[in-house]
């Protein structure tokens, strides 16, 4: 027998199977819009409310009244310092962590890396109230620092367990072959090893930046002065003081909070990066 | 030669201790101070802040008697249920199927729209949701502009709200996971499937989901963990309202501890559902266990 039979049935029924599929796909995909559509339109209409409408007179206020530094760039430069804080934190640590978990063979290692994934499993939210009390106890209150190490340590489980998996697919043939010519464990490292996961260690730095930066609940308890929230904390100063809410000024403020993970979301995701970080996250 | 080997067995696992200070010191630490605190009376401010007595189960025995945990149980259940196990998983399976059928645009937009709710900062999708089922918001002026009565979704039905949100919210992971999942999926077997006459549904439960099983245990597992967790979309919709409606097990200890100021009865809900992560986390890696040959 030809292959043709098995190829014409997937032929004849790709045509009338995508006009449905097509269908029904955009009709959920019109569901997943519709709220972010309130943000867009409601940013720029400087009369926004709760409800979605085109603006009467669409207009850039928000987005004007929402540029100053108290705002808008204190609390953005909060966010970075506790994201990137927090990203450099936890890639340092698990790359240092990895590397013997990937390239000696001990008894220690799988115990270890399944009580490592027993970690990824921990509600955060659940450890939140006893972290206060432990803040408290150790007057780290408010303190930037600090902060930057909790969310390093929620994020450390799942970091080491994807730059394993991608240190574990650089050949030791390659790092054999630097020690050959001289070069020391630390120096093969860093020349070889790191330079050959680039991509891998990219994924990592822009996930844990990415849930840093996006984090409400650990910077809403940890940090009470307005000096060091950042602007998943912030915003909250949009809900005046006698409950008048500036809509349109929230929207605008979400928007130029968002872009930045939108973005490297972007940047990561053209690289395959989505199968990349799954590959990397959920297969052991 | 025990020692020279154990020295450089310890000198090579080096590296491995900033991450385990780190991990000891804020992720440990805090799960075992949770429970000793929860033995304690300890208060957010006055003379319990400082010198917090031991009182023993007296915290459990209050969360047995307090009607509002068996509800916030439930509520979690609930919320877990129908939003992760059925909401989440289900239509993201559903995307990831029709996905491979549509044509590659479609299928391109729609998954971005999906995986934007998902990317954006939890604060932002949560004003967002709330906006959308507020009661001059985004789903009523639908509704009334087809004719059909409005509801104030945040009161009279907040758990349905929060459900619904938290689908649009989620629903990109299960959808990413099964994508990848079902890519992996020999296209023989289908094929055969089809030349023996199985239609589509058939093919689907028949082939598809028993070779993807391993895929779909790992994401239940995974969805059910994280949506267990959930606090910021909650607290921004609801704050847990009208009268506990709506406070799941983060929101109930949140309240305790902090709106309430009763630390040593907020870490008593805590440790609950510190320990119900830990079997659901148990119960994972077994599973990863059992899929490793």
């Amino acid at each position: 027998m030809t292959p043709a039979p098995a190829v014409r049935p997937r032929q004849s029924r790709r045509p009338q199977g995508s006009a449905v599929a097509d269908a029904v796909l955009l009709l959920i995909g019109a569901c997943f819009v519709l709220p972010l559509l309130w943000l867009v339109l409601g940013s720029l209409d400087p009369a926004a409310g709760h409800g979605t409408k085109l603006p009467q007179q669409p207009a850039l206020d928000n987005f004007a009244a929402v540029l100053t530094p108290e705002l808008l760039f204190r609390p953005l430069v909060n966010s970075v310092l506790l994201s990137v804080g927090t990203g450099a934190v936890t890639l340092a640590a698990a790359v240092l962590a990895a590397y013997p978990l990937s390239r000696y063979r001990s008894r220690f290692n799988t115990p270890f890396l399944y009580g490592i994934l027993f970690g990824t499993c921990l509600p955060v939210t659940a450890i939140m109230v006893p972290v206060y009390g432990l803040f408290v106890q150790l007057q780290l209150l408010d303190s930037l620092p600090a902060t930057v190490l909790f969310l390093s340590a929620t994020s450390l489980p799942m970091a080491i367990w994807m730059t394993r998996n991608f240190m574990d697919a650089v050949p030791l043939a390659v790092e054999e072959a630097a020690w050959v010519d001289g070069a020391s464990r630390l120096a093969a490292l860093r020349s070889i090893v790191l330079p050959l996961m680039g991509p891998g260690l990219g994924v990592v730095f822009i996930f844990v930046f990415i849930q840093a930066w996006g984090n409400f609940f650990v910077p809403f308890v940890l940090l009470l002065s307005e000096a060091n929230q950042p602007a998943a904390v912030s915003i909250f100063s949009f809900f005046g003081q006698n409950g008048a809410v500036a809509y349109g000024q929230l929207a605008a403020f979400s928007i130029l909070y968002s872009l930045p993970v939108l973005a490297l979301y972007v940047i990561v995701a053209r690289g395959s990066g989505n199968s990349l970080a799954l590959s990397g996250a959920v297969r052991g | 030669m025990p020692a020279p080997h154990h020295g450089r067995q310890f000198a090579r696992y080096l590296p491995v201790l900033p991450a385990v200070v780190l991990l000891a010191v804020f992720l440990a630490g805090p799960v075992l101070w949770a429970f000793q605190a929860s033995l304690t009376n300890a208060g957010l401010t006055g003379r319990h802040a400082r010198n917090p007595e031991w009182v023993g189960l007296e915290n459990y025995q209050r969360l047995l008697q307090d009607p509002v945990f068996p509800l916030s149980l439930a509520l979690t259940v609930l919320f877990v249920g129908g939003s992760a196990i059925l909401g989440q998983n289900v239509l993201g399976l559903a995307l990831a199927v029709l996905m491979r059928r549509a044509r590659p645009a479609v299928s391109a937009a729609v998954g971005t729209a999906v995986v934007s709710a998902w990317v954006l900062p939890e604060i932002v999708a949560a004003f967002a949701a709330y906006a959308f089922f507020s009661n001059d918001g985004t789903l009523n002026q639908l509704l009334g502009g087809v004719g059909l009565a409005e509801v104030d979704w945040l009161y009279a039905m907040p758990m349905l709200a929060l459900i619904l949100a938290n689908v649009w919210r989620g629903t990109a992971f299960s959808m990413l996971v099964y994508r990848a999942a079902l890519g992996g999926v020999p296209a023989e077997l289908t094929e055969a499937a089809h030349m023996d006459g199985a239609g589509a549904w058939q093919r689907l439960v028949f082939i598809t989901l028993p070779v993807i099983r391993g895929s779909i245990a790992t994401n239940l597992m995974l969805i059910t963990l994280q949506t267990l967790a959930v606090f910021t979309l909650i607290w921004v919709m609801t704050a847990g309202g009208p009268a506990n409606g709506s406070s799941t097990l983060p929101v109930m200890a949140y309240q305790e501890a902090f709106k309430f100021g009763d630390i040593g009865y907020g870490t008593a809900v805590a440790s609950v559902l510190i320990l119900i992560g830990a079997v659901f986390g148990a119960a994972y890696l077994r599973l990863l266990r059992e899929q490793k040959p």
